[in-house]
């Protein structure tokens, strides 16, 4: 990278201009150019070092590995091309783990980001105690996961937890949280939803006290309604943030991992039938439990991929909504 | 490069950066290793899952040994165990400097036998006959010139009933009698339809997990002397009768809706214990350990150990061994042979009731004729010690561990009704196979 002769350069010249008048006006120009040229670089540069060794390095390290049959425990290690990638594709297992990772996406991240909106609103107006509420709502995020994890598992327990008991005191039948796709689905989006909501409609509160208050009073002369107000200035003006906390979303739900693993008691196998196995769950478990690390690092780039594709989407069906401006 | 705003940015980045990197130096700082700790002494982190009993064991090493420290880190259920060792032993960093390696695993790393110490470099010779003949051979290298790893116990087959609920349903609740009552599966089977009709709320066995573990090794002891991989380590899931027979009879129990569907050690089942959620649960010796410390005060005197259908048969025991990635192979090498000494095994199997490897012990009356007060004083030094005698040692392939995942979920999974039980076995032996190399 030609890293060393970087200092060298800034530190001559802060010598020189030190100790004596200029040997040589020719050198200390080039010099001076050279400052400008390379100090900003080398300012930013630690920020690029960081992400080249946390970052690149092991993302190029797991499309390398993609590309092998690796086992740790019998020390197999070899180079088999794409064939991973192919085999990924027929899976039955990943493509099951796609669809319940999309799934608990949808069921998750649209009544969250809806609820944000509402309670952001909510929280907009003037109240009492405004401040203890904005910070009640960053409470469940800086709750360990795992904590939050094991306390949902047991609300959500089917043969003794209290979801089903309070639902057995109206009468309802038991739910088997664990064993039926669809509710096992509902169980850890509740998980996700109780952590995240509060961030979202944080976000969403700052981005609102950005709008003009002159908007709101030029719609309330022409008479629009407080729900008016909301659905045709605040939205259309949220926009952006919107977007962002869409693309956050989706970039954190497609690599829901924590909630559902203790939900299974912590593996990865996501149910017997793997019915809330997600992606990078099942990335795990070839890598981990199946001891198969080439399959799990293709797996790993195909989550990658997938975020990429859903990113994208959601960027043009966010700049589609609202279609004011 | 230029404007303002950008070279704002590109100092804020700076900033950043530099925050993360003094972070990044200091957690450095920090994860420095304790080995070295206070006064010179020696810190030997041991790794084991479920109940080993080694509590009172390392106290007693420490106090003979002032030089050294044991950390003890224990982790409740096997299947969270074992990508953990996989990850340490590959990578070769994080291991303990002893680990247990459970019977399923110790296959998979005797094809990497050089990442741990070869115990004869550490006098292991000499303890050769502190060994039943097969865990030795077991713990040995193909080509018999390493020691690889030294036995713990073994897991010689009970059934663990509720007595309490057995009266509840009239089934007599004498452990002879109750050993009576089931010398078959299927006898165990009809006893449990009789059971579950008398007592609501409770199922008879645990989950199926436990009942395949326990019916393969005994229809593969019987029979061919392997299960899921030939002595070739092929996989013959689809060829074994032993594996069919074993499936058929546990999926019987699924179809009739006899166990809880609940997995040993993990969190239901220990919640299950004192729920009643279940009468009884397949005992190998260790067992007894797990229960014990899972239910606590609720269960004590509500257990008792009885006899096993189907035959004599064993579930399980470990070994130890010693990874080469260990900072004191010396002192790592002279623990394990502690532990596994049978002074050792006679303290786990009194505070666990883990079953000796050391045939010595079998005739020495703290064995012999050791009762278990937690187990309305069952003779568990007789229960093990008849059963043991009539293990026969089963082989297991480096895979054995996954296939056996993958059947017990679809077990399961007939279990919670989500799989046909007419499609259990194909679906079964599709996704064993999957996983099988």
């Amino acid at each position: 990278m030609g890293l060393d002769v970087r200092p060298a350069p800034t530190r001559r010249r802060a010598k020189a201009g030190a100790s004596a008048p200029p040997p040589d006006r020719g050198a200390r120009a080039r010099l001076s150019r050279l400052d400008i040229k390379i100090s900003p670089y080398l300012l930013i540069s630690p920020f690029y070092l960081v992400f080249a060794v946390f970052g690149a390095f092991p993302l190029l390290f797991t499309l390398w590995m993609s590309l092998r049959d690796r086992e740790l425990a019998s020390g197999k290690d070899e180079f088999i091309g794409l064939r991973n990638y192919t085999e990924l594709l027929g899976d039955s297992a990943f493509l099951n783990a796609v669809v319940n990772t999309l799934g608990m996406f949808v069921i998750a991240t649209v009544p969250q980001l809806l609820l944000a909106l509402l309670l952001a609103n909510a929280l907009n107006r003037r109240l009492r105690g405004s401040t203890l509420f904005r910070v009640g709502m960053m409470m469940p995020l800086i709750t360990s996961t795992v904590a939050v994890a094991v306390v949902f598992t047991q609300l959500f327990d089917t043969d003794f937890g209290l979801v089903n008991w309070l639902l057995g005191l109206v009468g309802v039948d038991p739910i088997a949280w664990q064993s039926d796709r669809w509710w096992s689905w509902v169980a850890i989006s509740v998980m996700v939803d109780w952590r995240w909501t509060g961030y979202n409609a944080l976000i969403y509160l700052a981005a609102m006290q950005a709008i003009p208050k002159d908007l709101y009073e030029a719609a309330a002369i022409d008479g629009a309604s407080r729900r008016r107000q909301f659905w045709q200035i605040t939205v259309p003006m949220l926009r952006p943030t919107i977007l962002f906390t869409a693309i956050v979303s989706t970039i954190g739900g497609l690599q829901l991992f924590t909630e559902p693993v203790l939900f299974d008691n912590g593996d990865t196998d996501g149910g017997s039938t793997g019915q809330f196995q997600t992606v990078a769950m099942y990335m795990f478990d070839s890598a981990f439990s199946n001891d198969d690390y080439g399959y799990g690092a293709a797996v790993a780039w195909m989550i990658f991929l997938l975020i990429i594709v859903f990113s994208l989407v959601n960027f043009m069906f966010i700049r589609r909504m609202g279609g004011v401006r | 490069m230029g404007s303002p705003r950008r070279s704002r940015r590109g100092r804020g980045l700076a900033a950043l950066a530099a925050v993360l990197t003094g972070v990044m130096v200091a957690g450095t700082a920090c994860g420095g290793d304790d080995d070295g700790g206070a006064g010179g002494k020696i810190t030997l982190t041991v790794d084991t899952f479920g109940e080993f009993g080694y509590e009172e064991l390392f106290k007693q090493y420490e106090a003979q040994h002032p030089n050294i420290k044991i950390r003890s880190r224990k982790v409740s259920d096997l299947d969270t165990y074992k990508p953990q060792l996989q990850r340490w032993i590959g990578t070769g960093s994080g291991a303990g400097d002893v680990v247990a390696i459970e019977e399923g695993l110790l296959p998979t790393y005797m094809q990497q036998a050089n990442k741990f110490v070869n115990l004869f470099d550490h006098g292991g010779a000499a303890l050769k006959e502190n060994f039943l003949d097969w865990k030795w051979q077991m713990g040995l290298t193909p080509d018999g010139k390493q020691l690889m790893a030294l036995g713990t116990d073994i897991g010689p087959l009970g059934m663990c009933y509720r007595k309490d609920l057995f009266a509840k349903a009239g089934l007599p609740t004498e452990r002879d009698e109750v050993t009576k009552l089931w010398p078959t599966w299927d006898d165990f089977l009809k006893r449990g339809q009789e059971f579950q009709g008398k007592v609501s709320g409770t199922k008879w066995l645990d989950g199926p997990q436990a009942l395949l573990r326990v019916t393969v090794l005994q229809e593969a002891g019987k029979g061919p002397g392997y299960s899921y991989f030939d002595k070739s380590n092929n996989f013959v899931v689809d060829s074994n009768p032993a594996v069919r027979t074993a499936f058929d009879t546990v999926l019987k129990f699924q179809q009739a809706k006899l166990t809880a569907n609940m997995q040993i050690f993990t969190p239901p089942w220990q919640t299950g214990l004192k729920r009643d959620a279940f009468a009884t649960v397949p005992c190998p010796a260790w067992m007894l350990g797990g229960i014990e410390e899972y239910s606590g005060d609720y269960g004590k005197g509500k257990w008792d150990v009885a006899g096993i259908p189907g035959g004599a048969g064993y579930w399980g025991g470990s070994w130890l061994a010693v990874p080469k990635q260990t900072k004191h192979p010396k002192e790592a090498a002279e623990l394990a042979k502690f532990l596994t000494s049978p002074q050792g095994q006679l303290g786990a199997f009194k505070s666990a009731n883990t079953f000796p490897s050391s045939p010595k012990l079998y005739s020495d009356p703290a064995v012999a004729q050791a009762s278990n007060p937690y187990f309305n004083n069952a003779p568990v030094g007789k229960i093990f010690g008849d059963a043991a005698s009539q293990v026969k040692p089963v082989h297991l392939g480096p895979k054995n561990e996954d296939v056996r995942q993958e059947l017990e979920n679809v077990l399961v999974a007939v279990g919670e009704g989500k799989t046909q039980p007419g499609q259990a076995w194909t679906e079964g032996v599709d996704k064993a196979r999957g996983v099988s190399d």
